[in-house]
């Protein structure tokens, strides 16, 4: 049974993603131990909120070491993937887990669209990979941010909200999901699925 | 761009649903997490759970049927009702829920909604108004659930609006209570009216009675969600029955 550890810092709906890994039949920690985060087959990084709150408490738990050390398959969610960035643009700026380049903006859609963005949007592949395996092109999945990552070779799939969404992000073995896999129905599931199957 | 979300808004106390819906066919409707389950399966965009007595009776609240419904569902979900302090919003996302929703409260201490966005997020910050038509204007209400506690809040609603925006408001259910059970169609007017002054989503409350009226708050308001009961309830309206004629009508809709 593939084990996985849910990075639980007090920034995230961990509740949430560790039913829907149960779901799945994975044994899920939660945990905010550097040591059992380091050893751990495979970690998911939830969160919501502010970007500068969730990387003051990963440090403050001494997690951001461990995090950035860690080897096997990681999974950011939400806020997660925005932290797998270099910096955000929030509030005076904030310095993230720097995985990969580039900077984390205030989403400012065209077109008026509402902000947050929150609600139902389709994922459009950019190209194939294993988490994206059996996940339809134009699925569904359940979004909730006001700020956008940056559009580069990291993306994986998008999103369209008045420009385009970095929706799944990846860097070596590490991925990022700015919607909530959780919450997203069958396709969230899936991708879930595939990131228990990948290889530690 | 987003799917217009169609949001089943469910009454609980003490963990069981209570009013009619009649593919139960009880009373007491059972469990919340089981009918939440049967709302998720007919393609529910996202569900409401609103603790009728509690904000009435200012009691604080179980939550625990909360981590069950969260257990079953892969849809998001909000819950309502009686939360009145950053660390009762805390526990209910702790126990698995998206959103929380506050009404009266924010009323009473307006800084509960930049609270609760400060530690917890705007995004899963939801304030709920009842409003309705008084003198020409618009105007909130507040402890709504209660025919016997109901008054007058004091301001005007798209006053309101405005205020719980920029406290750090993540989503607005604006509730028209006029039109609250009468099922002759959602407040376009009103809605339209909330919809030009707020840059957050919006969903609509109160009126639906027909396949006819989510399309018209949909395409005349633009509101990002439309929220009902009793026709769901009901079974007057088939969810995915609905969902297939929006979107057959040139909707977005999550199929």
């Amino acid at each position: 049974m593939t084990e996985v550890a849910v990075i639980a810092y007090g920034a995230g709906n961990v509740a949430s993603v560790q039913f829907a890994l149960e779901r799945l039949g994975a044994t899920v920690r939660l945990t905010d131990d550097p040591a059992v985060i380091a050893e751990a087959e495979r970690v998911i990084l939830p969160g919501v909120g502010a970007a500068g709150y969730a990387m003051s408490r990963l440090s403050e738990l001494g997690l951001v070491e461990p995090i950035r050390a860690f080897p096997r398959p990681l999974l950011g969610v939400c806020l997660g993937q925005q932290l797998l960035f270099e910096t955000s643009q929030e509030g005076e700026g904030v310095d993230l887990l720097g995985f990969i380049p580039g900077a984390v903006s205030r989403l400012e859609p065209a077109g008026a669209l509402p902000v947050p963005h929150m609600g139902w949007s389709r994922l459009t592949r950019d190209r194939d990979d294993p988490l994206l395996e059996g996940v339809a092109d134009g699925a569904y999945a359940y979004f909730v941010h006001g700020y956008v990552c940056p559009d580069g070779p990291a993306t994986l799939a998008r999103s369209d909200y008045g420009g385009p969404v970095p929706a799944m992000v990846r860097s070596a073995n590490r991925w990022g999901c700015q919607f909530h896999p959780e919450r997203s129905a069958e396709a969230g599931a899936m991708i879930l699925r595939n990131f228990l199957q990948v290889a530690a | 761009m987003t799917a217009r979300r169609i949001i089943p808004c469910l009454d609980v106390k003490d963990g069981r649903v209570v009013k009619g819906v009649k593919f139960v066919g009880h009373t007491d409707m059972g469990d919340a997490a089981e009918l939440a389950a049967r709302y998720r399966d007919a393609g529910a965009d996202e569900l409401v759970f609103y603790d009728i007595t509690a904000s009435p009776e200012g009691r604080t609240l179980d939550y625990g049927w909360i981590k069950d419904i969260a257990r079953l569902l892969d849809i998001p979900f909000c819950v309502a009702g009686g939360i009145r302090s950053v660390d009762q919003a805390a526990r209910c996302l702790d126990h698995g829920a998206d959103k929380v929703s506050i009404n009266s409260p924010a009323l009473e201490r307006p800084e509960l909604i930049a609270e609760m966005a400060a530690r917890l997020g705007s995004q899963c910050v939801v304030v709920g108004v009842d409003s309705r038509l008084e003198d020409g204007e618009w105007v909130v209400h507040k402890y709504t659930g209660d025919p016997d506690a109901r008054r007058r809040a004091g301001k005007r609603t798209l006053d309101w609006l405005d205020e719980a925006q920029g406290l750090g408001a993540g989503e607005i259910v604006l509730n028209c209570i006029d039109q609250d059970g009468v099922r002759k169609g959602y407040d376009i007017e009103q809605l339209s009216a909330a919809r030009a002054r707020l840059t957050i989503p919006l969903i609509a409350s109160g009126g639906a009675g027909a396949p006819e009226h989510f399309k018209a708050v949909f395409e005349q308001s633009d509101v990002s969600g439309a929220l009902a009961a009793s026709v769901f309830h009901t079974g007057a309206i088939a969810i995915p029955d609905l969902k297939a004629y929006l979107a057959g009508e040139g909707l977005e809709m999550r199929l």
